[in-house]
Order: C-alpha cells, then structure tokens, then sequence
C-alpha cells in the first residue's frame, strides 16, 4: 500500500488521466479484431475517438420532456467510470486513492452508474427506453453476485478486499495451483461480457432495437450527451479488463512509481496483456451466437455458479 | 504451503466437481455421456497421483481399472445404446436451470458440513477432497431426480460411482482390490441389464419418459 505523498497523488492523477485517454483505444482495437475476424479491412483502431470527437461538434437535440437528470446523468457515468479507474492498478499498486474504496465499493459504484442510466433511459417515457433499462437492470441484478462471489474469492485468497493488495499478493508469491482462482476468472470473464454488453448477452453494433440492451437505454441521447457516455462505456470495459489483469494476471506490476525500472516493465507488460486480452475478447465475441434474452438468466447464474464453486473450493480445500 | 501432488489432487478433485455441474446442467444425453467419461478421465487421473505419490501399488490397479471402464467401455456402451434407442434428444428437466444450479450449490454447501468432521478423523494426504466426492454423489443424485428421460438417469447412477469411488480414494487410498474389482463388474452388469430395461421401457410405452411409469393402469 502506497504512501500518500504529494508525487504519489500526482502520478496516480496522472495514471487515471492516461486510463481515461487510453480506454477508446482498446475498445477500437477489439473491434478492429473482430472485424479482421470476421474477414472485414475493419475501421480502425482510432475510429471511437474520431467518434467521440464527432459527436463532441455537434448540437445537442434533447426531448422537451426531459428533467434535470436527462442531462446530468452523461456525467455521472463518465465520473463514477473515471473513479473507478483510479482506484484499479494498471501500471503499479501503491495506489494512494485505494484506501477510499475497496473490491466491494468498486461494484457498488458500477451498480450506481447502471441505475443512473436506467433512470435516464425512462425518463423521456419511450417504449424502447423502458425495455432496454429493464434489461439493463435485469442483467445488471444477475451479473452483480457473480462479480461479489469473484472478488470474495481473490480476497479470501489475499486476506484483504483491497484490489491493489490483491494484485500485490499474487504478483509476489511463489507460484502454486489455485483451482479456485481458475473457476473464479472464467465467472469474471462471463461477467464481463455480460456487464459490457458484449456478444452472448447482448450486441454492441446492433441496429434493431427489440435486440438492444445497452443501446436502447441510451437511443434519446446525442451530440455531447452521447459522446460521454460512449466514452464511459469504453472506460468501463477498460476497467473491467484491467480489474481481470489485476486479479489473475498481475505479473509485471510495479510496486511504485518511484522505481523507474519497475515501470519500464510494466508498461510494456501492461500494453501487451491489453491487447491479448482485447483480441481474446473479440475471440470470444466472433464464436459465440448471440443468446436470446431469456438465456441470459442461465448464462449468469453459470458464472455465479463458477465463482460459488470457486469460493467453496477455497473454504474447503484451501486451495 | 501444500505439496505439488495434494494440489495436483485438488485440481482434479475441484475439475471433477465442476463437470458434475457440467452433466448437471447439460440438455443433451450424447454430451452428457462425453462429461461422464471426461470425469472418468479426470478421476483416473487423481487415483494415479494418489497413487504416485504414497507409493501405493493397487492403487495403480484401480487407476487402469478406472480408465479401462469409465472412459472406454462404459462410454462405449453407453453411446451405442443411445444410437440404438434414437434417444439423442434434448431431455427436459424437472425444473428449469438455473433453480436446479442453484440447489446443487445447496447440495454442495451440505456436503462439504457434513464431511467436515468425518474427513478431520481420516489420516491421508487427501482427506480434504472426501466433501468434494460426497457432493459429486448428492450431484448425481440431484441429476437422476431431476430428470425425465431413463437414459439420463442412467447417466447419473454412473456418475455417482464415480463419487464414491472418488471418496474411497481420498478418505483411505482406495477399497481392497477385491472390492473395487466387484464393484466395477457391477456397474458393468447393472449397466447391461440397465440397457436391457430401457429397451422394455421403449416397448412398452413407445417412449423413454419415466412419468409413464407412474400410472398403473392404461385407460
């Protein structure tokens, strides 16, 4: 656990900054390799800020019967996600800001963007609005357990619920076999498709709104409003990435950002685990058919099933 | 800090749980029989460890007699049975999945208290796993109540052999041989008189659903 000095607090700043530039950049590559998956030249992987700034240069249209919180929640979501990212370790662990919000509060925070957004999607009191927040609510209810049983396993493992703790312990001890750990990351993985709207659960490019989850929720929102919170969304897969990195793959972090060698390691680690993670997702995103909506309940009580067993092995075996 | 065999052993034993769940859960009878001899494979496996490592010589016995019946022969049988009785439907479930999931977690939570205390009286290497094979027992179990189809259940009653063949070499290194090699011809011949059974059942009532059963008359 850092200490909090003044360049330990500046450089984490600095790191949750790059986090939030950085975070389109991995959204466009998984759709750069989807899209060679799938045999098409793709868009690039620069094509989500091209987006963004797109979006940022138009008029914002808003509905005449939207109230306050139509408009504030695009910040709220961009704001919990940034959050987020400060308390997760990508480069080092000694995170200053750690000691404000443990495993638990991080998903109690996706939780409040989630309801923020599904009480904006009804708020215009459109069809499509109401469906895809009950979707988002639905999945979001099954999708949070799994997440808990995940982050109670690591912590049971690393007797604490910090997250840079976590990725401190098992980046530092010796090598041993975790079967509870190997069910926990498979009902991670399954979480995160799921909370990142991603294909079993849901389509991110879908243009058929009776199929839509995510997209429905957000469908009344343009220009500025949307720009943040595709923005937010991208954020939030890399995050949810990097919580991944940090539970299972933790190998390459620095303890410090004082210990330039260490950083000199861990960039490159860092770079290099995102964009195996990035193609194994779209991987998976490429073999997978999307799953009726009516599956999704199975799909996740599957990863909450994962991470219990991972949980219960652990009480019982200690391994 | 454990031994590389004891973590060995409890992978396989945490693997073998969670293709319990994976029969559990599946539709399909073909695949269900695939997990079944998977699970074979991966307790064979664990009998082997065990055995490697205590230097226990019948127990290599037990290992080939594992892997010779529950991932060759059984499977074998098995597979021709249900090409034969054109039984490669999906099978319904009492329940639906994620309720029966969740009771089989249930199941496993009972298990691993009640072998808690039984398993601190045994002295092997291993003794931790016995929860593991009491709950791959109750698993089984919990899959031939929950479904319909005979072939299924048959399926189950296998899987829960495996269980207590699991427990057997977790809490004492494994039966006699004599033992072990009565128990394995019996699965084989109950196995065989079972598939003769389910041919009867099929004559009977033109179908493998055993709620026929239920009724004694036919009106």
């Amino acid at each position: 656990m850092g200490a909090v000095t003044l360049t330990a607090v500046l450089a984490q700043a600095a790191a949750t900054v790059m986090a939030v530039l950085v975070a389109p950049l991995l959204l466009g590559w998984v759709n750069q390799c989807r899209a060679w998956l799938q045999n098409r030249s793709g868009p690039g992987i620069l094509r989500p800020y091209r987006q963004i700034r797109k979006l940022f240069h138009k008029d914002a249209v808003i509905a005449s019967n939207a109230s306050p919180l139509f408009r504030l929640v695009p910040y709220v979501e961009f704001a919990s996600m940034a959050l987020a990212a400060a308390i997760i370790p990508t480069l080092w662990t000694g995170l200053p800001f750690a000691i404000a919000a443990d495993t638990i509060a991080l998903v109690g925070l996706f939780a409040m963007a989630r309801l923020f957004l599904a009480l904006a999607a009804m708020d215009i009191g459109t069809a499509f609005g109401s469906i895809g927040a009950r979707r988002e609510m639905l999945i979001g209810f099954l999708a949070e357990p799994a997440l808990l049983m995940v982050f109670f396993t690591t912590s049971l493992i690393a007797r604490s619920t910090s997250l840079p703790t976590i990725a401190d312990g098992f980046a530092h001890q010796p090598f041993a076999l975790f079967p509870s750990l190997a069910f926990a990351s498979v009902a991670f993985v399954m979480v995160l498709l799921a909370e990142n709207t991603r294909i079993p659960v849901d389509n991110p490019a879908t243009h058929l709104e009776l199929t839509m989850i995510h997209e429905a929720t957000v469908l009344e929102y343009s220009a500025r409003h949307l720009a943040l919170i595709d923005w937010s969304a991208a954020l939030k897969l890399f995050n949810y990435v990097c919580i991944g990195l940090a539970l299972f793959l933790p190998w390459g972090l620095a303890e410090s950002p004082a210990n330039p060698a260490g950083l000199l390691l861990a960039a490159p680690a860092l770079v290099l685990k995102l964009a195996v993670a990035g193609a194994g997702l779209a991987l998976i995103e490429t073999l997978n058919a999307k799953m009726r909506l009516f599956r999704a309940p199975e799909f996740l009580a599957t990863a909450f099933l994962l991470a219990m067993l991972g949980l219960l092995v652990r009480l019982l075996l200690g391994s | 800090m454990a031994s590389l065999p004891l973590e060995l052993i409890n992978t396989c034993a945490a693997l073998l749980l969670l293709l319990s769940f994976a029969m559990l859960s599946q539709r399909r009878v073909l695949t269900q029989v695939d997990l079944y001899a998977a699970q074979g494979l991966v307790l064979s496996v664990s009998i082997f460890i065990t055995a490697w490592s205590t230097h226990q010589l019948h127990l290599y016995f037990s290992c080939g007699l594992t892997l010779l019946l529950k991932v060759l022969v059984l499977p074998l049988i098995l597979r021709r049975l249900i090409h034969r009785l054109d039984a490669n439907w999906e099978t319904e479930t009492l329940l639906n999945m994620p309720s029966v999931l969740l009771i089989g977690l249930l199941l496993v939570m009972f298990a691993f208290v009640l072998a808690q205390p039984i398993s601190e009286l045994a002295t092997t290497l291993t003794h931790g796993t016995l929860g593991i094979a009491l709950a791959v027992v109750m698993l089984a179990f919990l899959m031939m109540i929950t479904r319909r189809k005979a072939v299924s259940q048959v399926v189950g009653f296998l899987a829960m052999e495996n269980g207590l063949l699991f427990a057997a070499a977790s809490t004492t290194y494994g039966m006699p041989m004599a033992v072990e090699l009565g128990v394995g011809l019996d699965v084989l011949v109950g196995m065989i008189i079972l598939g003769i059974f389910l041919f009867h059942i099929r004559e009977q009532f033109e179908s493998l659903d055993l709620s026929h059963l239920e009724s004694l008359k036919e009106d």
